[in-house]
C-alpha cells in the first residue's frame, strides 16, 4: 500500500469551463423558473390545495436524503475504521454538503413567500420537525465541514475520529428527521407511520451512494485516474446491500399498511388501482429503482463491468426519484380519509369524491427549478475537486489498503 | 454657508423682494399642507382609538369557540353558509385565473359542503366542513414558525405576517380546512387580511368575536334561510344555546380517533 496523494482535478481547461457553463446554463433556467413562479404565483404550478407539495419536494427531498447518505462512505472509513473507503472520505464529505445546498435551496426558492426566509430563521415552534429540521441542516453542514478540515489537515487528524462518530449520529439523525417530516403525520393514510424514519435512512443510503459512485467514476474517467477493481468490488457489494435494505423496508411498510383494515382502501389504491401511481411505484420504485439494480449488482458476469454498474447506479437514482414521486405527491393524491364507511358523493373543495385521487400534473417551472437545483449541486462539486484537494490520485489496487479480511488471514497464519 | 442653514420659512434680510415672496409662500403652502393633513389623519386617528377599544380587551381562556352542525337540518343544494362566509371574508372578490378546472383545485375554499352516503345503509348526509378548531392542532404543532396559532378562545388561525408558505399544516391538517393563496389577491377586506402564498382557513369569523358580536356570518346565514343547521356559541358555558343543545342531542367529531377535541360537532354522522 502507498501513501495516498489527493490532487485537484486537473482535466483541460476547455472540458472544465464548458461543464461550469452547461451546469451554470441549467442553475439560471432554474432561477428563472423561480422567479416566474414567485412573481406569478403558485398557480402556475400543477400545485393545488390537495397536493400542496410537487416536483420541488420530489428534487429536494431526493437531494437531502442523498446528501446524508452520500456522507456514508467518510463514516465506514473513519468510524468504521474499514481503511479501504478511507480515500473516499474528502469526496463524501464534499457531496454530502453539496447535495444538501442544492436540495435546501429548492426547498427555500418553492415558499410561498421565500422572501420570509428571516422569519423561518429567527421564530421557531419547536413542536415542529420542521424547525428542528433548519438546525438538523444547518448544523451538519457545519459539522462535515469540521470533518473535512479533519481528514484535509494535519491538525486536524486527531480530532477525525470523534468528529466522525458525531456526523454519522447527525446525519442519521437528520435523515430521520426528513423522514418523519412525513412519518409524524397523522392526517393522511400513507403517513403517520414512524417507519418513515428509518425508512428513509435506508433510502438515504442507496441514493447517497449511487450519486456518489457516479460522481466518483465520471471525475476519475475524465481525467484517466484508475479506480482498481477491488473498490469497483467494495462499492457495488454496497450498493447492492443498501438497494435490498431499501426493498425490505418498503416491504414490512406496505405489509404493516396491509395489516391495519383502516389503511387497506389506500394499500389497494395504491398497489392496485392507483393508475398512474401504481405504475410509478411498481416500475419505477420497485422494478426500475430496486429488482433491476439487484440482478445487475449481483450478475456474475455483468457485475463485473463498470459500465453495468454505473447503469445500476443510474437505474438506483431513477427508481429513487420514483420513490420520492410515490412517497410525496401519491401520498397526497388519496385523499383524506375523514368519514370512514362513507362514500363523498359531492365535495366543494375536492374531497375524493368516489375515491377518487386528487389530481397533479407537474409543470413545466416546477421541474426546471428542481433541476436548477442539481444543477447547483454539481456545480459545487465540480468546483470543489478542481480548486481542493479532494479526489484521490489513484484508487488502483496497489495504492489502496489492503482487504481487512485477508490482512486478518495474514496475521492468522503468520507465525507466532 | 449661512445661506445653507438658514429656515426655509425665514427670509433672511440680503433676499430680494422676489424671493422672499415666494419662500414666504413655500411656507404659507407648507403650513397649509400641514394642516391639511392633520384635519384629513386626525379623525382617523381618534376614530381609530375609539373604535380600538373593544379590540385591546385580553382574550381569555374563559370561553371556547365552537360550532354545532345538525347535519340532518342541512339542506340539499343550500349554498347559504358558503355564500356569507366568500362574502364576510372578502372570498367572493377572487378573480379566478387558469382554466375553470385549475381555479376549482386552487381557489380559497373557507366552508364547503360534503355530501356523504353510508356505505352499508345508503343514508344521505349533508353536512358543512371547516377548520375544525382543534383543542391540539396538528397545523399549529407542525408550523415551523409559529404562524399557525390558538388562541385562548380556542380559535385556530394563521399570522399573515409569520406565514412563510411551506403549507405543511396544510399537509398536516385532517380536515383539508386550509386552502393555500395560489394567485395575487386584490380587493381585500381590512378585517381579513390575505395574500399571495400564504395559508388561510375558517377563522370563526374573528373580527366579530373581537368586536363583541355573538354569531358567525355561516351561522347568521343558516338562520336566516329557516334551517338553522349551524349553532355558534361558547363551549365553556354551560348555559349557552349551543351546550344546552349539545346535551340534548347526541354529537361528534368528524376523526374522533386522532383525540383533537374539535371545537366544531357534528350531530347525525
Amino acid at each position: 500500500m502507498k501513501r495516498i496523494v489527493y490532487r485537484e482535478w486537473r482535466i483541460p481547461p476547455q472540458r472544465y469551463w464548458s461543464l461550469i457553463g452547461y451546469l451554470a446554463a441549467l442553475i439560471g433556467i432554474g432561477a428563472l423558473s423561480f422567479g416566474y413562479m414567485e412573481h406569478e404565483g403558485h398557480w402556475v404550478t400543477g400545485m393545488s390545495n390537495s397536493v400542496v407539495w410537487g416536483m420541488p419536494h420530489v428534487f429536494a427531498v431526493f437531494l437531502i436524503v442523498s446528501a446524508s447518505g452520500a456522507l456514508n462512505i467518510a463514516s465506514i472509513g473513519t468510524v468504521f475504521k474499514k481503511p479501504i473507503y478511507k480515500p473516499l472520505g474528502r469526496l463524501s464529505g464534499l457531496l454530502a454538503v453539496a447535495l444538501l445546498v442544492g436540495g435546501l435551496l429548492i426547498l427555500v426558492t418553492d415558499l410561498g413567500r421565500p422572501e420570509r426566509l428571516i422569519v423561518a430563521m429567527t421564530h421557531y415552534n419547536f413542536s415542529s420537525i420542521f424547525a428542528w429540521n433548519i438546525y438538523l441542516y444547518t448544523g451538519f453542514m457545519a459539522i462535515v465541514i469540521a470533518y473535512l478540515w479533519s481528514m484535509a489537515d494535519r491538525q486536524g487528524a486527531p480530532f477525525n475520529y470523534p468528529i466522525g462518530v458525531f456526523a454519522l449520529i447527525w446525519r442519521l439523525a437528520l435523515t430521520t428527521g426528513t423522514g418523519s417530516i412525513f412519518g409524524f403525520l397523522v392526517a393522511r393514510q400513507a403517513y403517520d407511520a414512524a417507519i418513515l424514519g428509518p425508512m428513509f435512512v435506508a433510502l438515504s443510503l442507496a441514493y447517497g451512494l449511487a450519486v456518489f459512485m457516479l460522481v466518483l467514476f465520471f471525475c476519475f474517467e475524465e481525467e484517466g485516474r484508475s479506480i482498481g477493481p477491488r473498490v469497483l468490488r467494495r462499492l457495488r457489494n454496497l450498493l447492492a446491500l443498501f438497494v435490498a435494505v431499501v426493498l425490505y423496508f418498503v416491504l414490512i411498510y406496505h405489509l404493516t399498511n396491509l395489516y391495519m383494515a383502516k389503511k387497506d382502501a389506500f394499500e389497494h389504491w395504491l398497489l392496485l388501482g392507483g393508475g398512474f401511481y401504481t405504475f410509478v411505484f411498481w416500475v419505477g420504485w420497485i422494478l426500475v429503482g430496486n429488482l433491476v439494480p439487484l440482478w445487475i449488482l449481483y450478475h456474475p458476469a455483468l457485475s463485473e463491468q463498470r459500465n453495468w454498474i454505473i447503469a445500476a447506479c443510474t437505474l438506483v437514482i431513477l427508481g429513487g426519484l420514483a420513490a420520492m414521486y410515490v412517497i410525496i405527491i401519491g401520498s397526497q393524491a388519496f385523499p383524506l380519509a375523514m368519514f370512514p364507511g362513507h362514500t363523498i358523493l359531492e365535495s366543494g373543495f375536492n374531497d375524493g369524491v368516489q375515491g377518487a385521487a386528487a389530481s397533479y400534473w407537474p409543470s413545466i417551472p416546477e421541474v426546471l427549478l428542481g433541476i436548477g437545483g442539481v444543477a447547483l449541486s454539481l456545480l459545487i462539486i465540480l468546483v470543489g475537486v478542481r480548486v481542493l484537494q479532494f479526489l484521490p490520485e489513484s484508487l488502483a489496487d496497489e495504492v489502496v489498503a489492503p482487504d481487512e479480511e485477508q490482512l486478518a488471514e495474514a496475521v492468522a497464519v503468520k507465525p507466532a | 454657508m449661512h445661506r445653507l442653514h438658514a429656515p426655509h420659512n425665514q427670509p433672511s434680510g440680503d433676499e430680494s423682494p422676489a424671493e422672499a415672496v415666494a419662500t414666504t409662500r413655500r411656507a404659507l403652502i407648507g403650513t397649509a399642507a400641514g394642516l391639511g393633513a392633520a384635519a384629513l389623519v386626525a379623525p382617523g386617528v381618534v376614530l381609530h382609538t375609539l373604535s380600538a377599544q373593544a379590540e385591546t380587551a385580553p382574550i381569555t381562556n374563559k370561553s371556547r369557540w365552537g360550532l354545532l352542525i345538525e347535519t340532518d337540518k342541512c339542506a340539499e343544494g343550500c349554498r347559504a353558509c358558503i355564500e356569507a362566509c366568500d362574502h364576510e371574508h372578502g372570498l367572493d372578490r377572487q378573480v379566478p385565473e387558469g382554466s375553470p378546472s385549475k381555479w376549482e383545485q386552487q381557489k380559497a375554499v373557507w366552508i364547503r359542503k360534503v355530501k356523504l352516503q353510508d356505505n352499508q345503509t345508503g343514508r344521505i348526509t349533508q353536512l358543512p366542513l371547516m377548520c375544525q378548531h382543534c383543542e391540539h392542532p396538528p397545523c399549529v404543532d407542525v408550523c415551523p414558525t409559529g404562524a399557525s396559532f390558538k388562541r385562548a378562545d380556542g380559535i385556530v388561525m394563521v399570522d399573515r405576517h409569520l406565514c412563510i408558505g411551506c403549507r405543511y399544516c396544510m399537509m398536516a391538517c385532517p380536515y383539508k380546512a386550509r386552502s393555500f393563496i395560489h394567485h395575487n389577491t386584490t380587493g381585500q377586506l381590512t378585517a381579513v387580511p390575505r395574500g399571495k402564498g400564504c395559508v388561510e382557513s375558517c377563522n370563526l369569523c374573528v373580527h366579530r368575536r373581537d368586536y363583541g358580536q355573538d354569531s358567525t356570518a355561516c351561522a347568521d346565514a343558516c338562520a336566516a334561510t329557516g334551517h338553522h343547521a349551524i349553532l355558534f356559541g361558547d363551549l365553556k358555558d354551560p348555559e349557552s344555546p349551543i351546550r344546552r343543545r349539545m346535551r340534548e342531542i347526541q354529537n361528534r367529531q368528524i376523526r374522533e380517533d386522532l383525540g383533537l377535541n374539535t371545537g366544531v360537532r357534528y350531530a347525525g354522522i
